[in-house]
């Protein structure tokens, strides 16, 4: 079970896995359920430039399409193809197995949320 | 900013917190969007059999010795020609033939008729009526207010409302009740009304009761169902469920600017009728040429079309998806939409642009899917 209180979020409702100059990204536990079972994962691939703040990929569920904003400027190293070959991955294990993308770079993003911050902003 | 109309509650609120619903607001009321997934309760309903609160729909009571001859002037259909205990669809018009609501009306008796209308309309729909019963020795009474609304669909809804403990009294056994019929009967000594109607395309019933009971008969319900494979379902899954089975939902592919023909429901105006009707003459003079018409569309993948996507004819756009999903029984995405009058021919190719790419889809006759008989 991963330590959500280790990780960062964004008002997104993204968290972020940090280490060093690299970071896992998935969206969070809250998200996830506000969108239902999702269906459709698309990602960057490995390589792509990402722009801190663009949509840089889509989470769709029977009901909604949900957005994924690159947290930081930096550039793609991994993305998890079990998640878009099975999206309810998502829903399952959302800090886990659920993960999106992993992202490199030079300088760590500003404004990220610490758990505390994200819970009160989301009302849990 | 914050919302200054106060959020509507169910008589089974507190069952669907209990249950772990997630909420939404639909139409002003906090109803259960799901439970624990959408994708199963959609599967139990088209398997086994589904569990819905349906509260927030408006139950509107007509009348009066006039009562049969008001809804004929009232509504597009012919309604005074309805059986007792017979259920029909119709339309609420407008003067300029656009649909003001949809509607299912109720025979309860020789001069008595239930109207349900949606949750949304529920003013526009009692107003109209209010207004256009000058004339008629009839009352129009909205008792949305002391109504419940439960439904159970799917495959074992019958098994499972014939094992549902303070059922008693039925006019008319279950497996007697015909497709649009209803029958009066008492769930623990109050009046329940039950009609073999529903929303999903499969085989079920909606139950009508006092707000008092309604706890009290989802309890009975859940432990009928028990053995039977019910599971509660919320209005994600509702949602799926009648864009599978070709319904349309009103907001989407119904509105003010709508006319009955263009959106596949001339057949619901009753033009043989003898009587005037707001919207009659604007149905007879017919929507314009080029108004778009109603069709469905499938694609392939898993991308689906939403609610006011642009459909594509090549470069030019000649429609608007009006409800889309990933089709959870068919695997893969459909979509109801207009589109020129010109394009509805089953297996033309168009397009619909998905946040910038273009997906192919086919025009598909509606309904996307059938139950077995």
């Amino acid at each position: 079970m991963t330590d959500k209180t280790a990780l960062k979020y964004t008002p997104e409702h993204e968290w972020l896995d940090i280490d060093g100059n690299s970071a896992t990204v998935g969206i969070t536990a809250f998200a996830a359920e506000k969108l239902g079972d999702v269906v459709f994962v698309e990602l960057p691939g490995e390589g792509t430039a990402i722009t801190a703040g663009t949509v840089v990929g889509e989470i769709e569920s029977t009901k909604s399409v949900g957005e994924l904003f690159a947290p930081v400027d930096g550039t793609v190293t991994a993305s998890n193809s079990a998640v878009v070959d099975d999206p309810s991955l998502v829903n399952s294990d959302p800090l886990g197995e659920g993960w999106l993308v992993k992202v490199s770079f030079d300088a760590a993003p500003d404004g990220l949320l610490s758990w505390d911050e994200y819970s009160a902003l989301v009302g849990e | 900013m914050s919302d200054p109309v106060p959020e509507r509650t169910s008589p089974l609120v507190d069952v669907h917190t209990q249950l772990g619903a997630s909420f939404t607001d639909f139409a002003g009321w906090q109803m259960p969007v799901r439970y624990t997934s959408d994708l199963a309760e959609h599967a139990a309903v088209r398997t086994a059999a589904g569990l819905f609160d349906l509260s927030h729909m408006a139950e509107i009571l007509v009348y009066g010795r006039d009562a049969a001859a008001f809804l004929d002037a009232a509504l597009a259909g012919k309604l005074s020609a309805i059986e007792l205990m017979q259920a029909k669809y119709s339309l609420i018009l407008t003067e300029s033939g656009g649909i003001l609501d949809d509607v299912v009306v109720y025979r309860l008796g020789d001069t008595t008729f239930l109207v349900v209308a949606n949750a949304g309309n529920r003013e526009a729909a009692f107003t109209a009526l209010r207004d256009r019963s000058s004339g008629f020795e009839v009352t129009v009474d909205d008792q949305s207010d002391d109504y419940a609304l439960l439904a159970v669909q799917g495959p074992n809804s019958r098994a499972i409302l014939e094992a549902t403990a303070g059922i008693t009294e039925l006019a008319l056994p279950l497996d007697g009740l015909r497709y649009y019929r209803a029958t009066d009967a008492f769930f623990e000594g109050v009046p329940l009304l039950i009609a073999r109607t529903g929303y999903t395309g499969e085989d079920g019933f909606e139950l009508y009761l006092r707000t008092t009971s309604a706890v009290s008969l989802w309890r009975a319900l859940e432990k009928a169902g028990e053995d039977h494979g019910l599971v509660p379902a919320g209005l994600a899954s509702r949602d799926t469920l009648r864009l599978e089975a070709g319904m349309p939902l009103y907001g989407h592919e119904l509105d003010l600017e709508t006319q009955p023909a263009q959106a596949g429901l001339g057949r619901v105006v009753a033009l043989t009728k003898h009587n005037d009707f707001p919207g009659r003459a604007a149905v007879e003079a017919g929507p314009a040429e080029n108004a778009r018409v109603l069709v469905g569309l499938a694609s392939e993948g898993r991308r689906a079309g939403r609610a006011g996507y642009s459909v594509l004819s090549g470069d030019t756009v000649v429609g608007t998806v009006t409800s889309g999903a990933l089709s959870p029984t068919l695997g893969h995405p459909i979509m109801m939409g207009f589109v020129d009058p010109t394009l509805t021919e089953p297996g033309t190719e168009l397009a619909v642009d998905v946040r910038g790419t273009a997906i192919p889809a086919t025009v598909t006759p509606l309904p996307f899917y059938r139950r077995k008989k």
